[in-house]
This record gives C-alpha cells, structure tokens and sequence, in this order.
C-alpha cells in the first residue's frame, strides 16, 4: 500500500472510532438490544435447562443479527447528511478501500463488542463451555459479513428519507445463510458431530464479503449521491 | 497544442422532469474565474456537483486538460478541491481534528499547516474547540481553511461567501486573486460579484427553467 494510501485509511480508521467514542452512547443501543432480547428468553419461555440450550445459539444468533442490522444505520447517514461521503468520494485514494476503513471501524464499535458479550448470554442459556467457543468463533465469522453486506444495503438506501424498511428487505436475505450456518454448526458441535463444513462455509463468505462487498458499496454509494 | 484547464461539451443536465441546461460549452483556461449566477433552482450546484466528477451529466462530457474526467478520476481529483455547501464538518469534531482528516483523504495538502491555516482563516483560539460550539460562519471558516493547506489547481466552490462576515469575505477575495494569478483555476456560484482585480472573470448566467412547463 503507498503511504498515502495507507495514511489515508487510517485517518478515517481513527476518525471514525473517535467519533464513535465522542457519542458511545448511541452504540450502545444496539447492544443493549442484543443483549436484552436474550435475558428476555429465559424469562419468557420456561428456564428448563434442557431447552433453552436447544435455543440458544439460534436465540442468540437472532438477537445478533437484527442488532448489527440496527446498527447499520449509523454507518453512512451522518456522513451523508454533513457532505463527507462527498468528499470521500472526490479524494484521490480508492473508494472501496476508504469505504473498507469505515466498515471496518463500524465491526470494530458494533461487532466486536458482540463477540465479547457472548458468555454473558451463554450464560444466560445455559450454553456450556465448549458450546461458547463455537458461539464465538462462528460469531467472529459472521459478524463481519454481516456488516459487509449490511454495508451494500445502507450505501443503497442512505440517499432515502425513509430507507429503514427497504434496508431490511434488501439485506435480510443476504444475512440469512450466515445465520443458518452459524447456529447450524454450535448446534451440531453440542451433538457432538464435525462442524468443519459450517466453519468453512462461513469463512468462504466472509472472504467474498471482505473482497466483493467494499466495491459494490463504493458503487452503491456513487449512485446514491448522484 | 495540448488544451489546459477545464472545458465542457454540450453538457446537459435535467432534474426530475424538468431540463435545467443543455448544450453547454465552455472554457476555463488557467488563470480565470469562472462566476455561475442564476436563480435559486437553477442548477448551479448541479452543475458543479457535475464539474466536481460526483454526478453523471445527461449527456456531453467535462475535459480536464482535454481528457474526460471520467477517464482520469484520481489525476482529476488530485487537482480538485470541491467545498460543496454542506461544508463536511464534524461537529463532534474539533477544527483541527476536521482539517487532519481531509489532509489524510488529499495528499495534496498539507498537514503541517493546520495550525497556521486556521490562524490565517480567523480561528486562533479555537482549534480545539468542538465545531458544535463555533457559529456558523466560523464552521464555514473550518472547511475554507482548506484552501490554505491545497496545492490543488482547481477550485470549486459553491456559495463560499454564505455566512461569512465582511472580513472574510475580503480575505477569501484576496486568496481568490492569489490562487488565480499563479495560475490556477476557479468556479464559484455567489448571488454576490465576485470582484478581484487583476484576473480574467467569466459570467456564466443559467437560464431560469423554474417556470418551464413540465412535459
């Protein structure tokens, strides 16, 4: 990478984790959400061990995939709304690296705290200790596809009054596999049964997302502040 | 002969139904003002959103040194400093923490001169105050302070004088005419004269399509 480049992406890097900072607290409402949802389970079902285990990675990975969906609204909309996406858009530097910066800032504020308050939530669901390091694992697969893909939605819909509804829509869809395959494989492993197809499943989506996903979202965006 | 500078060929712009200019040529050669009047709703920030490279005419093409800019983006861009009138201030964000990041995204500033740009553009004082906290001048202040830091030959700015006291302004004058008798190039839309001795200034007056009738 040229120094320039590099400069460049981590000044918006370092930009955009100190602005998540100057306002945490509206990051934490997505995990408040996240965790919140999950403390409600037990309560609302039956605290029989036996069945919210069966629960819980699909509880748990429900929970966090409309959270990181919440939490995409906060990627572009403040920069569309003050005029930096434009100049974004006019700097010298690659938009899909910039773009990348940015995402990459966002999984560090909203996906990674996640990862982190998952065995509190397995917890919560009587996961056992060998169940939570499948959790967190497929969760530190999945989660960066998800804000990725979230990322192609929102650059989509970030020049609409109104886009909430249609964001949803659009990458619901597209988080789906992550979903299935991830609850699918601590599922399997509390079965006692080989989850290596379901980690190579996840990891195969999380390099297209890594690879594809920042150029789509670079066009996505030059469409949207046209 | 090679063309310098920044020419359009027949460039059209519509906006929803309506068309806002067609067939527009001109000529900016280095070293001239170019001044886009018209009424509000025009489509002067259209059209310098279009010179700026951020949105696709209807048709025609803006040539950089006579190669569409399409084809040249990131040269293009290294020439450019486009101040839209969303100035792209944080306001979470002190001024000088606004200034290092668009120093970051173009490498033709300068990040050394931050602190000497702001004292220059009036801001001593207050550069590491929150922008929330400055009026609206001084955050239009924030983001000229960036023509003190660009090496960038191209200056595109749209209402630069908004909100800006008479001080200022005469500052933002006296930049103009020094930018553009080293030889570089300038666009502005301002519903007030641009006047700086010394320069060749162009008019360019957008037709008023806010009456016309919708097809």
């Amino acid at each position: 990478m040229p120094t320039s480049l590099s400069r460049a992406f981590f000044a918006l890097l370092q930009r955009d984790l100190l602005l998540a900072y100057r306002h945490r607290n509206e990051l934490l409402n997505p995990l408040f959400f996240f965790v919140l949802v999950v403390m409600l389970f037990p309560l609302g079902t039956s605290p029989d061990k036996n069945l919210l285990i069966t629960m819980a990675p699909g509880v748990i990975w429900v929970a966090a995939l409309l959270a990181s969906m919440l939490a995409l609204d906060s990627l572009f909309r403040a920069d569309f709304e003050d005029g930096t996406l434009e100049q974004l858009l006019i700097s010298p530097h690659p938009l899909p690296l910039l773009v990348l910066a940015k995402i990459l800032a966002h999984w560090l504020v909203t996906g990674l705290p996640m990862i982190l308050l998952a065995p509190l939530l397995a917890l919560f669901m009587y996961l056992p200790g060998d169940g939570l390091g499948v959790l967190m694992l497929t969760l530190a697969l999945g989660t960066p596809v998800l804000s990725l893909v979230g990322a192609i939605g929102m650059a989509l819909t970030v020049g609409l009054r109104r886009g909430g509804m249609l964001l949803a829509l659009l990458v619901l869809p597209l988080y789906i596999p992550v979903l299935i395959f991830s609850a699918n494989a601590v599922d399997a492993h509390l079965s006692a049964m080989a989850i290596t197809g379901q980690l190579y499943f996840l990891a195969a989506m999380l390099v297209l997302a890594l690879t594809l996903a920042p150029m789509a979202v670079a066009a996505a965006l030059r469409i949207s502040l046209e | 002969m090679t063309p310098s500078g920044l020419s359009t060929h027949h460039l059209a712009c519509s906006r929803g139904y309506r068309d806002l200019f067609a067939d527009l040529s001109l000529q900016l050669q280095p070293g001239e003002i170019l001044r886009v009047e018209g009424k509000n709703g025009s489509g002067k920030t259209s059209l310098l959103r279009i010179l700026a490279g951020l949105a696709q005419p209807v048709s025609g093409d803006v040539l950089w040194q006579g190669v569409a800019i399409r084809a040249v983006e990131s040269g293009y861009f290294n020439e450019l400093l486009y101040i839209g009138h969303k100035p792209a201030i944080k306001f979470e964000l002190s001024a000088c923490e606004n200034l290092q990041l668009s120093c970051a995204l173009f490498g033709s500033r300068s990040v050394n001169g931050i602190a000497e740009a702001l004292y220059q553009i009036g801001l001593y004082g207050f550069e590491d105050m929150p922008a929330a906290m400055l009026s609206a001048g001084q955050k239009r202040r924030v983001a000229l302070a960036q023509l003190f830091l660009t090496r960038a030959r191209l200056w595109i700015l749209d209402e630069p004088y908004t909100a800006l006291d008479v001080v200022a302004v005469a500052l933002l004058e006296e930049l103009f005419r020094i930018h553009v008798l080293a030889g570089g190039l300038l666009i502005v839309t301002s519903h007030q004269p641009v006047t700086i001795a010394g320069c060749v200034s162009h008019r360019l007056l957008l037709p008023d399509t806010t009456q016309q009738q919708v097809a």
